[in-house]
């Protein structure tokens, strides 16, 4: 599969409520046809939900968002890309819960942090023209779990 | 649709139950619930989340209103019947450091 186009699925998602059930509905296909884990998939899943509500809210545009799946051997790269403008992913604070609970602070704030920790990579690459967010999942064997 | 199912007294606990995805909506419904039942003096929640298989941050954000309301009142909120990523979500936010989980509603209803 390496030495030629790798397989991919690309969805545009108008931004309404519910519909990163889209995206993850199209995930839960892509695992099965991978062969991941249901924990593999339920992480994709839960990413992919935070991912795709960050775009709805944090880019502040009126545009359908992208999503593109990409299939290989060994990882799934899924790329979520807005056209807002964009935010600067490195200045997002790690959210706490005992700080949360003790003052009034704002409950939400927790996507990026999630999306960190059920995914194997990920990064964002934001401008002024809006911002992709790149995360992938590897593909383990049964072994390595 | 994402909705609440059954609301039912066991024991000391009020259980509720929903469908769906746990999302903003379904969040305000348990509440909003919750609130009601406060009002009436009923500190401890059971929330079977059997029917429930999806969840997003802002409906689990919610949750986390829900604990410091009872938290206020010396109350409780525990979970059961979680699907495999609602429990990892759940535990990466530390929203399982201020609940009970259980695996089934009859072990959630006699702690």
């Amino acid at each position: 599969m390496s030495k030629e186009t790798k397989p991919s699925v690309e969805l545009r998602i108008p931004i309404l409520k519910d519909m990163e059930l889209v995206a993850t509905n199209t995930a839960d296909v892509i695992a099965k046809y991978m062969e991941l884990s249901e924990e593999a998939s339920g992480e994709i899943s839960m990413a992919l939900i935070e991912a795709t509500i960050n775009a709805f809210e944090h880019s502040e545009s009126q545009k359908d968002i992208f999503i593109n799946f990409t299939i290989s051997d060994d990882e799934l790269t899924i790329k979520v890309i807005d056209k807002g403008k964009g935010f600067d992913s490195e200045g997002i604070q790690i959210p706490d819960i005992d700080s949360k609970l003790k003052k009034q602070e704002r409950k939400r704030g927790w996507g990026v942090m999630l999306i960190k920790e059920l995914m194997d990579s990920v990064d964002y690459e934001s401008g002024n023209d809006g911002t992709t967010l790149t995360m992938t999942k590897k593909k383990k064997n049964e072994q390595d779990n | 649709m994402s909705k609440i199912i059954s609301t039912e007294e066991h024991n000391n606990f009020v259980v509720v139950k929903t469908e769906g995805y746990f999302n903003k909506d379904l969040g305000e419904l348990v509440i909003s619930l919750v609130e009601e039942n406060v009002k009436e003096d009923k500190y401890h929640f059971i929330l079977d989340l059997e029917q429930s298989k999806i969840v997003n941050s802002i409906g689990a954000s919610i949750l986390i209103e829900v604990i410091e309301i009872l938290q206020e009142k010396d109350g409780s909120l525990s979970l059961c019947h979680m699907a495999p990523i609602i429990e990892k979500t759940f535990s990466i936010m530390g929203l399982t450091k201020y609940c009970n989980t259980f695996k089934s509603l009859e072990e959630a209803v006699a702690q």
